[in-house]
């Protein structure tokens, strides 16, 4: 196996090649924030909160850049926590996030990262933008005021379960994400009704119906379970 | 920040539910202690004074500003206090207050509120110098004054509540 040798953050460590930044750093004991990422997904580099300093180019995101031999990478300096509140604060700013009346109040990755990023106001004005809920689905909504278009669900449903049922549409302050190239969700017969979707979702974007304010069960945990059983069920590689 | 006298204290309250206040008022016995070292000198909840007094060494400013009335009430706050605090989610957020923005102008709301869910007699307010404008979009307190200290939650935890006064109490500005 080819291995390089890099440091992060003063540690000095050895991964395999082609390892990314964010897993390396995991591995060396130091969380980089990020809300698109998500073990067992292909990274995208979405979200932009795992920016790391890399010494040979300016700021990287972890996710989808390789460890290579002799790197020096910072993941905690005052330009990364600047970069990292305004990311934060212009994804509230996006969208409409209320989370006093949002599903996921209490349980929400963004939430979460707001404390994280020491995001006590908006330093931003609110863009309050006119967005739809699609309830079309017989099982889940899909509420776009809190979508945050990391793509976790477009990725689950394409990479694990194999239906792509969603794709991200349009561009700029149109963009968001589409089930069946732009259809309500109800009338998508490629949906499994699997839910995968749902689980990932890092926000209170998409839902079960059933569920109410503090009760929303969203378990990116289970899809890491879920391929680890897999790859046993395959047998040994 | 007087340390000898005791601490100017107000309370405001603009657009929001009240649940803030609510919060403070859970504080139960210790206010009894705060009231050892803090005069309540404005407050819906624990003053009956009408016009916000000069010289304030503390506010706590709950609700977004969403009409003419919270607009010039704030403005004065901001003249004559020292510390002014931002107090819950819908003085640093809008929050539910400011649900309303994506649809535009308050006009959709109040069209929505007394006339399309209204028995058939319904008819929306208009009582020009009675009651207050609306004003478009709601805002959060520090997009239109300076604002000192955030204190954040739906309503935010009593004991943050206290923390954050204790702090000031010392003449530290509390931060997350």
């Amino acid at each position: 196996m080819n291995v390089c040798s890099l440091r992060i953050d003063d540690r000095a460590l050895t991964v395999a090649a082609g390892t990314s930044l964010l897993l390396a750093a995991r591995r060396a004991g130091i969380v980089i924030p990020s809300l698109c990422h998500l073990d067992g997904l292909t990274p995208v580099g979405a979200c932009r909160l795992c920016l790391v300093e890399v010494d040979t180019a300016g700021p990287l995101a972890a996710c989808v850049t390789a460890a290579a031999e002799g790197m020096r990478v910072r993941t905690d300096t005052p330009l990364l926590r600047d970069i990292r509140r305004s990311l934060v604060e212009m994804l509230f700013s996006e969208g409409n996030h209320t989370c006093a009346v949002c599903i996921a109040d209490g349980d929400c990755e963004l939430q979460t990262m707001a404390l994280r990023v020491g995001m006590d106001h908006n330093r931003l004005p609110g863009r309050f933008p006119s967005r739809t809920v699609d309830l079309s689905h017989p099982l889940f909504g899909l509420d776009h005021n809190r979508c945050i278009l990391c793509t976790r669900c477009v990725r689950v449903c394409d990479e694990v379960e194999g239906a792509h049922v969603w794709d991200v549409g349009w561009r700029g302050e149109r963009c968001r994400i589409i089930a069946g190239l732009d259809q309500p969700w109800g009338a998508v017969d490629s949906c499994s009704h699997c839910g995968k979707c749902v689980e990932v979702c890092p926000t209170g974007a998409l839902f079960h119906k059933g569920s109410c304010g503090g009760d929303h069960p969203s378990h990116p945990e289970r899809l890491a379970a879920l391929l680890r059983g897999r790859r046993r069920q395959e047998g040994p590689p | 920040m007087n340390t000898e006298q005791r601490l100017r204290l107000a309370t405001v309250w603009l657009s929001g539910c009240s649940g803030c206040h609510m919060a403070f008022l859970d504080l139960d016995a210790w206010l009894l202690e705060l009231a050892a070292w803090a005069e309540v000198v404005y407050s819906p909840v624990a003053s009956d004074r009408k016009v916000y007094p000069d010289d304030v060494d503390v506010a706590l400013v709950e609700g977004a500003v969403a009409n003419d009335d919270n607009l010039a009430l704030l403005l004065q706050v901001r003249q004559r206090t020292r510390v002014l605090v931002s107090f819950g989610d819908c003085a640093i957020h809008t929050n539910v207050s400011g649900l309303r923005n994506p649809l535009g102008a308050a006009e959709a709301v109040l069209q929505r509120s007394y006339l399309q869910l209204a028995d058939g007699s319904g008819q929306c307010p208009h009582a020009p110098g009675l009651l207050p404008a609306l004003r478009t979009p709601v805002l959060p307190l520090h997009a239109l004054v300076p604002v000192d200290v955030y204190l954040p939650g739906c309503p935010p935890d009593p004991a943050r509540i206290r923390a954050v006064l204790e702090a000031l109490r010392r003449g530290e500005r509390p931060r997350p």
